[in-house]
């Protein structure tokens, strides 16, 4: 059995380090394995997030080797040689070793108005197969946050936290957009509010994401194309300057079309 | 709900970050993909700039009737000395036509989608790769001049397939030779090549897909437009791939026009 280099961030809020640990290899083992051995044998206080062990409760987001990724979905014959740099998520405050405070999510959370759904109908609410297949994809999101830890507008550019949803609630806003029941139209609100701007499109929170979500794809940019509608449309604008009239929701737009 | 009516609940600003402060923690070599990206559209921007401005001879090759894409449609004084006979109009331009002609693929790719992720990466480096630190201290993302103007892509989209239309007109056109009679050629067949990527990389464009069925919340009540919106998905997930072949191949059909039309090589003749 060969030896197995861990190199694990240690610290809090008042400062930490990389410290290396030796610790012998074993087959078929994922990262969190590893890190629950060295718990195990070596370092009883190490603090990590975990729950679920099978990718689905989105715990264990941490960086391996500089990405994030879950340590419980990674597996370590798949890591190149050497040591295996283990870190907390860049983007939020840490509290301890690989333990970050991510209540900047909640909050955003908060933030997203709730659906809005029509006076229920006689007979109950119905909706088509084709329409609730839509939303389906957005809600494979097991909140691991790692979008909105790779997200560089938050995590190099800590000012814009205060008006940024993030990939996360993009998609959250999106499947709202795009559900045929919700009555709110929030095209202005992520447009003004949730920093829907401030995404320049670079997709690392596609590329991220362990549900594999096109989160760039299939809702910031049909949001930002909503965006547009709603609000930056040069015709549209040059229209609504002429007959004096007001932008239009959504819905009113839509019908329009054939 | 009007946008004032939501609650701007308080984010908390300043904790301390773990993790050691470095740019990157990465070791693969994330830099290949951005450095590959500023090689190639490096040498298309220089090839275009001098098929446009200088190269304003063998872009028509009269005896296939092979006219290059970034000559099309061709107007002014240069395309009636160099005999394309298709379009003489404002013969009053003395420059190269191509000056006016690709202001506007230029446009539609300068705001694309994709294209917007590929250089926002490798050329602003913000971020050159992820979680490799953003290169700008400061960053506004499309929020502000000039980077706002982005939100007209739908514009460029609509200008990139009159332009569509037009190349392939000129790639029908190459089957009909001056001599009579209907023709093919490694020409034409390179025409045909270029105008179906264009036509792929368009109706692949996010701008597209939105307007096609994606805006409507509704799809079950729209049925024509969930069709159009299906139809388009598949090739809107290949919207890289056709970026950048259409790119290669529009400029390699310029080359190969002037390799024919100067005599280096022969169109050779299919039947
Ligand atoms: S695509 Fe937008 S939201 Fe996603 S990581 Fe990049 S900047 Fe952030
Ligand atoms: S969208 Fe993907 S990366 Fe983001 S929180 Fe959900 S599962 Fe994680
Ligand atoms: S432990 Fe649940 S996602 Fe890793």
């Amino acid at each position: 059995m060969t030896d197995l280099t861990m190199r694990i961030w240690r610290g809090d809020e008042n400062g930490g380090e990389l410290v290396d640990y030796t610790i012998e290899s074993q087959e078929n083992e994922v990262v969190l394995d590893v890190i629950h051995r060295l718990q195990a044998t070596q370092i009883p206080d190490l603090a990590c997030r975990w729950n679920c062990k099978a990718g689905k409760c989105g715990s264990c987001s941490a960086e391996i080797n500089g990405m994030p990724r879950l340590m419980c979905m990674t597996r370590m014959d798949q890591l190149p040689q050497g040591p295996v740099t283990i870190t907390p998520m860049r983007t939020f405050p840490i509290i301890r070793d690989l333990v970050t405070d991510v209540s900047f999510n909640y909050e955003m959370a908060k933030r997203v108005p709730a659906f809005n759904p029509p006076p229920m109908p006689e007979g109950g609410y119905r909706m088509q197969q084709i329409d609730v297949e839509r939303g389906q994809e957005f809600r494979k999101c097991i909140e691991c946050f790692m979008c909105q830890n790779v997200c560089h507008v938050i995590r190099d550019h800590e000012e814009n936290k205060v008006n940024y949803a993030g990939p996360r609630f993009f998609i959250r806003y999106a499947e709202l957009e795009m559900h045929p029941l919700d009555t709110n139209d929030r095209r202005e609100l992520v447009r003004e509010k949730m920093g829907l701007g401030l995404c320049n499109i670079t997709k690392c929170c596609t590329e991220v994401c362990p549900e594999h979500i096109k989160i760039t794809d299939n809702a910031i940019i049909p949001l930002k194309e909503r965006a547009v509608d709603a609000h930056y449309d040069p015709v549209a604008w040059l229209g609504r300057k002429i007959t004096g009239r007001k932008k239009r929701t959504a819905d009113e737009a839509a019908a329009d079309r054939p | 709900m009007a946008v004032d009516d939501v609650t701007i609940t308080e984010v908390k600003l300043g904790g301390r970050r773990g993790g050691p402060d470095v740019p990157t923690l990465r070791t693969d070599k994330w830099w290949k993909l951005p450095l590959t990206t500023v090689v190639v559209l490096s040498a298309f921007v220089v090839y275009a700039t001098w098929a446009a401005f200088l190269g304003t001879s063998n872009f028509f090759y009269e005896a296939h009737n092979l006219l290059s894409p970034f000559y099309s449609p061709c107007f002014g004084h240069i395309c009636q000395t160099n005999n394309v006979t298709s379009s003489p109009f404002l013969d009053w331009w003395k420059f190269s036509p191509a000056l006016i002609i690709l202001v506007f693929p230029l446009g539609f790719r300068m705001t694309c989608y994709y294209y917007r992720k590929a250089y926002y990466r490798s050329f602003w480096r913000s971020p050159v790769a992820c979680a490799v630190q953003d290169a700008h201290t400061k960053y506004t993302g499309e929020t502000k001049a000039p980077l706002i103007i982005q939100n007209i892509h739908r514009y460029f989209f609509y200008f990139g397939l009159v332009f569509n239309v037009l190349l392939t007109v000129d790639a029908v056109q190459a089957f009909i030779w001056p001599g009579g009679g209907v023709h093919m050629s490694i020409g034409t067949l390179v025409l045909c090549l270029n105008a179906s990527l264009l036509w792929l990389y368009s109706l692949s464009c996010h701008a597209c897909r939105h307007m096609c069925g994606g805006q409507v919340r509704n799809f079950s009540q729209h049925p024509i437009r969930h069709k159009l919106w299906k139809f388009v998905t598949p090739l809107n997930a290949k919207h890289m791939q056709f970026a950048w072949m259409s790119l290669v191949v529009v400029a390699l059909t310029d080359v190969y026009v002037r390799l024919v039309a100067s005599g280096t090589i022969t169109d050779l003749k299919i039947f």
